[in-house]
């Protein structure tokens, strides 16, 4: 049950943002369609512009890109084919989720092997100080106190 | 003259920096007490010598001296005052002042309010903050001075960029400074008691407040710096996950994670080795903010710098600061001695968890933001990482982060009993469950996870709640006796339930704004209405404006709901006139349920104008959510037990740590 909660909570966040830049003249008269241009396009950097996706910007570019998306959409590709031609066109720097490969390990799995990392430093030190007695050793002046109480 | 002084007094400030970090730790390993007391008057002294230095600056702004490089570079004499004074940390020279104006008054508040602390402890947290300013100030000094002078003296200035001519963003540099700086702090605390070998409750005590402070700056710095995004780059968003604005939120991360593990020092005496680590990590993390953001190595909005060679400096202090803490780190921090011993299931463990979780979160936030500069720079791969990958990652990460909340603080030390947590906590549960049925029954369209979001949002602020009333007791007890108890109760377990309170609201407006958002992209002539959200607006048309500094076209719209006009909005695109850089100034009315948000786009091929509408559900809430997690953490700062209660140190001598 608080899997499948997480799992669609997880959902919720990471479901796309609604589209923001694009005119009303690029829409697509299919709404099916056009939502799921609207769905690509937050994945597409502007390439031109700082740390914007195609669908934030206003930028001309940005608009060729948004357009490009809908003809290839009605032509009939598939969001897959989409993503494809666009990376074959302008690199994997368009995409803004780099795809899961080899020289993207360290990125997407990072994160995690540091949760883990750290779940291991825990364990091992609870170990440690299991196995070392919590005892503080005694201080000069502590041995002295001792000493002199312990004398008959 | 003025200007003269202003550099001398920066020069001077440069030489008592450099006396405050040798001489007390000097004074310290010998424990000379006497001159353990420099510490605290070079601390003092060096403060005013910056704001001396600061004024002069600031002077040079309001007077439009343009003799200065630094103000004829970044101003302009049309600029209204309180832009000109902002401009001071608009660029590059001005914000690196104020960033060691703002150490220095740290030092120096620590210098006089850490009265309490042992001299040793004193004196080598003021060293170790000396060395940070001595340092940053070099920086100022060799490649950022902003006394240079020009000898032939322009007539006008070339302004300021026209995207931070914004109240909000006019405060919110400071503030964020306040937070990366204030962790220094804790950094220099951390130092001085791997010196020292010795990391105990009192350490704890002492380091709490000052990383509080430090973080409820960052917070509200953050909520401005995404607020500001919100109404003034016009698409509505409120976090775009950039570069920078990762540079400011891992130390808030990191900072977060200290505030909860400080408190297991404090009450447990446990996890020191790990706060330790927390304490250095978040300090680091702003130093890292601030090369990313100073040394424009990202390309975005805030960084101005351009210049190879300071990012080149400030990475070189960054290695040697950062590389310095942790090489000490890993020869001191074993000798640490360990702390009190705990079962998986208890308050330590539930701190644990938050820890791991908010770390991992940070790291996954640092990977994201450093991955596609480390990639480029070993083979060229250029890739972008952008919202999806941080939606998902830190996604993953943090929602069991927010589930666990609410049974944090009904763990028990030591040892808890989870059930009997949970069972404290079947009227949040009631509660939660009932909020997500709430757009359930609504029928509100939109992603059908959406209501899950919300009973998560409640979740956070009934678990916060109830965690109170069981303090309270009330409903158990009479009214009367809860309120004294409420009363009674320290500053912070009030502050904690306010912070996880805000959380939740949070949770409510993310989540809100993220699923219901409604929008609409219309080209407008005037007298034509359109529809969104149930509001009807038309447009009235549109009118040329000049202002000081810019001219502007404003379009004016109304708002109805119910045939009654709720509003007359105005939205203006500008263009402003040195740069004849165009932002825009949306126009936004704030219903009960959320922003109706309109903002201007360019002329419509046919005629008219393209125009955006936004129906932002609950957005306000995130920003609420901030505003009570930065009281909570003022109340909690409240807390008398920080200022009288001070646990008295044992009185022998430190073990050696060798």
């Amino acid at each position: 049950m608080l899997k499948r909660l997480l799992l669609a909570l997880l959902i919720v966040w990471i479901s796309a943002m609604p589209l923001r830049a694009v005119q009303p003249d690029e829409v697509l008269a299919d709404p099916a369609l056009e939502a799921r241009a609207r769905g690509l396009s937050v994945h597409f950097r502007c390439l031109v512009c700082q740390n914007q996706s195609i669908d934030d910007s206003d930028a001309p570019l940005a608009r060729d890109l948004r357009l490009l998306i809908r003809e290839r959409l009605t032509a009939g590709d598939s969001d897959n084919e989409v993503i494809d031609y666009l990376v074959s066109r302008y690199g994997e720097f368009v995409l803004l989720k780099p795809r899961f490969a080899t020289h993207t390990l360290v990125l997407w799995l990072g994160p995690f092997v540091i949760l883990l990392a750290g779940l291991a430093f825990v364990i091992r030190h609870r170990r440690r100080d299991r196995t070392a007695p919590n005892e503080q050793p005694l201080t000069g002046e502590e041995a002295q106190e001792l000493e002199r109480i312990l004398k008959p | 003259m003025i200007i003269e002084t202003g550099h001398f007094a920066l020069l001077l400030a440069l030489a008592v920096a450099a006396y405050q970090m040798v001489v007390p730790l000097y004074a310290a390993t010998r424990g000379d007490e006497r001159l353990m007391r420099v510490a605290a008057s070079s601390a003092v002294m060096q403060f005013l010598l910056l704001c001396l230095s600061f004024a002069v600056l600031t002077w040079a702004y309001v007077t439009s001296d343009f003799s200065v490089l630094n103000v004829w570079a970044n101003s302009h004499s049309a600029k209204p005052l309180v832009y000109k004074i902002s401009g001071v940390w608009g660029n590059h020279e001005g914000s690196m002042l104020l960033w060691v104006l703002i150490l220095a008054l740290f030092s120096a508040a620590v210098a006089i309010f850490g009265t309490n602390l042992p001299p040793g402890l004193r004196a080598r947290v003021l060293s170790v903050q000396g060395s940070i300013s001595f340092a940053f100030l070099s920086f100022i000094v060799l490649v950022s001075n902003p006394f240079l002078r020009l000898d032939q003296v322009p007539a006008q200035g070339k302004g300021l960029n026209p995207i931070l001519q914004d109240p909000a963003l006019a405060i919110h540099p400071p503030l964020l400074y306040a937070g990366y700086v204030g962790l220094s702090v804790a950094f220099s605390f951390a130092i001085a008691a791997l010196i020292e070998g010795r990391v105990d409750a009192a350490w704890a005590r002492w380091v709490r407040p000052w990383t509080l402070a430090a973080w409820m700056f960052l917070t509200v710095g953050i909520a401005m710096g995404s607020w500001w995004a919100y109404y003034e780059l016009g698409w509505g968003g409120w976090w775009f996950w950039d570069p920078v604005e990762n540079a400011s939120f891992m130390p808030w991360l990191i900072a977060t994670a200290l505030l909860h593990s400080a408190i297991v020092v404090e009450k447990r005496n446990a996890l020191k080795v790990w706060t330790i680590l927390l304490a250095i990590l978040a300090f680091s993390l702003s130093l890292i903010g601030t090369f990313l953001v100073r040394s424009g190595v990202l390309t975005s909005v805030h960084a101005f710098a351009v210049d190879p060679e300071r990012g080149v400096f400030i990475l070189l202090i960054l290695c040697l600061f950062i590389g310095g803490a942790l090489a000490l780190y890993a020869w001191r921090a074993p000798s640490l001695q360990a702390g009190g011993l705990f079962s998986p299931i208890s308050r330590e463990g539930a701190l644990v968890v938050n820890n791991l979780l908010l770390t991992a979160a940070a790291a996954a936030v640092f990977i994201g933001t450093l991955y596609p500069l480390v990639l480029e720079a070993i083979n060229g791969t250029k890739i972008s990482v952008g919202p999806p990958y941080f939606n998902f990652t830190f996604g993953i990460l943090v929602l069991p982060l927010l589930v666990l909340v609410p049974f944090g603080p009904m763990m028990s030390w030591k040892r808890a009993d989870a059930w009997a947590a949970t069972q404290r906590l079947w009227a949040a549960a009631l509660i939660a469950l009932a909020a997500t049925l709430i757009p359930v029954i609504a029928q509100v369209r939109g992603p059908w996870l959406a209501p899950l979001g919300i009973g998560l949002g409640a979740w956070l602020i009934a678990g916060s709640l109830v965690e109170l009333a069981g303090r309270i007791k009330l409903f158990q007890a009479p009214f009367t006796t809860s309120l004294a108890r409420l009363k009674g109760l320290p500053g912070q377990a009030i502050g904690m339930t306010l912070a996880h309170l805000g959380v939740g609201v949070m949770v409510l407006g993310v989540v809100a704004v993220t699923a219901w958002r409604e929008e609409i992209g219309v080209a407008m002539k005037p007298g034509d209405v359109t529809e969104i959200a149930g509001a009807k607006i038309t447009f009235k048309g549109e009118s040329p404006l000049t202002g000081p500094n810019y001219s502007a076209t404003v379009g004016r719209f109304s708002v109805e709901t119910g045939n009654r006009v709720v509003s007359e909005l105005t939205s203006e695109k500008r263009i402003f006139l040195p740069s004849r850089q165009p932002t825009t100034e949306v126009g936004i009315h704030s219903f009960w349920t959320g922003d109706l948000y309109v903002a201007m786009g360019d002329e419509a091929p046919g005629g008219g104008r393209n125009v955006r509408a936004y129906f932002n559900p609950l957005v306000t809430l995130i920003w609420i959510g901030s505003v009570i997690m930065f009281i909570g953490g003022g109340i909690s700062l409240m807390d008398r037990r920080y200022r009288i209660g001070a646990p008295k140190r044992a009185a022998t001598a430190a073990v050696p740590a060798e």
